[in-house]
């Protein structure tokens, strides 16, 4: 056994590998950005009064909930294309990653609705709140503050989780692995570097997080409780 | 392109979830046993175990499966040994269930209520013996229903196997579309095939979880 380490030669496309981590993290913005619309409306729809909307959104929680995000990315990819619409690899790997994601945040955020206790509606009811007033400051805000670590790190895992998009040759961090891999034979010291940047990359979102949180929620910071 | 669907298709891509129940398993026992040290290294007294841990558990979480997969694939063809893509998924998966399990399982064991811990303390129990006679029984009842549950992320985890060549449900999904060049009908096909492994377990986990809630409601006091 004997293990020879080359970084320089693979240190040499640090641009490429930026360029990829850029990418990376724009997939893990757009994502999460949407995924948290589609995830709150799929968890509101979950307490939907209508059984048939409460019920498909149900199916859309389960279903994906339990298959894996790679078959997710392929059957959007080639969804798409059997109905004749073409897209870039990047809009298509937003796409797959947003309907991933909403599912995962429905039941966060629903778990969230659930924590807000009875009777600060039915007092909000009382103050004649209008439905939507009781909706954002009763139920929504309080609720996201209270999830607000779980959804994080939710997204964390997201960016995590988009390498597989590589496999529908999206230019993101883990493509650009495969690629430098197999133009310098390097592989080990390859993904090395790459599991670095991923590990930098959910650090610094995990820092923007709570700096973000301590902005949002400034009630939190004020009765020192952890984010 | 080469002709329909048929009952040797259907053959193949039930081997292939055989495969994804077996790495499944492998992953499960590997990433147990190695997760259970690191639970327990979490919590050790000894703080140079409890950082190493904790460093192993952060590097292991900060990094896609993906990526693992590749090292393990790569790192152990580096060092000159070579690997069958079924030991170098089973490795990785290992390394990457043992962190997430640790996690979940040293939440578990922390949660058990502090005085469990002083009234064991004041029967003169050592460490061990506390440990195995008193907290591990309890943590084992809180730790099922979450471990159940991170059962179904192993399942559709092992998908990813299938890029180091390793021929589970995915990668037989797409040899198969190789030949017949049906993406659609067959990637369908193949997440129904996930689901169907996944959702009784999903069910079952949700179930747990509310029979100890209820349990637990029942013994707070009135």
């Amino acid at each position: 056994m004997s293990l020879q380490l080359d970084f320089p030669a693979v240190m040499e496309r640090w641009p490429s590998f930026l360029a990829g981590a850029a990418l990376t993290l724009e997939l893990a913005f757009f994502a999460t950005l949407l995924g948290a619309l589609i995830g709150t409306l799929a968890a509101v729809g979950r307490g939907s009064r209508s059984s048939l909307i409460a019920g498909a959104c149900k199916v859309y929680v389960e279903a994906i909930r339990n298959t894996p995000l790679l078959v997710q990315i392929f059957l959007v990819y080639f969804g798409l294309a059997s109905l004749g619409l073409k897209f870039s690899a990047f809009t298509v790997a937003v796409a797959a990653l947003t309907i991933n994601v909403g599912a995962y945040t429905a039941e966060i955020m629903r778990a969230g609705f659930e924590a807000i206790p009875r009777g600060q509606i039915e007092a909000a009811e009382g103050l004649a709140l209008s439905r939507l007033q009781i909706y954002w400051h009763i139920i929504l805000l309080p609720a996201v503050e209270k999830v607000y670590p779980a959804l994080t790190s939710q997204f964390v895992l997201l960016m995590l989780a988009s390498s597989v998009c590589s496999q529908i040759s999206a230019e993101e961090l883990t493509a650009v692995a495969n690629y430098i891999q197999s133009d310098t034979y390097r592989a080990f010291e390859t993904y090395i570097i790459v599991a670095v940047l991923y590990v930098i990359l959910s650090l610094v979102m995990r820092a923007g997080f709570w700096g973000l949180g301590l902005v949002l929620f400034p009630r939190r910071r004020r009765l020192g409780t952890p984010l | 392109m080469g002709g329909h669907l048929n009952i040797n298709h259907l053959i193949f891509l039930g081997q292939g979830a055989l495969w994804t129940i077996g790495l499944s398993v492998i992953a499960l026992i590997g990433g147990g046993i190695v997760g259970f040290v690191i639970a327990l290294a979490r919590i050790s007294p000894l703080k140079p175990v409890r950082i190493a841990s904790a460093v192993y558990v952060q590097l292991v979480q900060g990094t896609p499966l993906l990526v693992i997969l590749f090292l393990g694939y790569f790192g152990l063809a580096a060092i000159g040994l070579k690997v069958s893509p079924l030991t170098a998924a089973g490795a990785s998966l290992t390394l990457y269930v043992a962190a997430y399990l640790g996690e979940i399982w040293r939440g578990c064991i922390q949660s058990v209520p502090k005085p469990q811990w002083e009234a064991a303390e004041g029967l003169a129990l050592t460490r061990t013996q506390r440990m195995i006679k008193v907290i591990l029984p309890q943590a084992i009842r809180i730790a099922t229903p979450p471990t159940v549950g991170f059962m179904v992320q192993i399942i559709k985890n092992t998908s990813l196997a299938s890029v180091v060549g390793f021929v589970e449900l995915m990668r037989s999904g797409q040899i198969v579309n190789n030949s017949l060049f049906e993406p659609f009908a067959i990637y369908a096909i193949i997440a129904v095939t996930y689901f169907a492994m996944c959702y009784p377990l999903s069910l079952f986990s949700q179930r747990l979880e509310r029979r100890m809630g209820r349990g637990r409601s029942n013994l707070a006091p009135a």
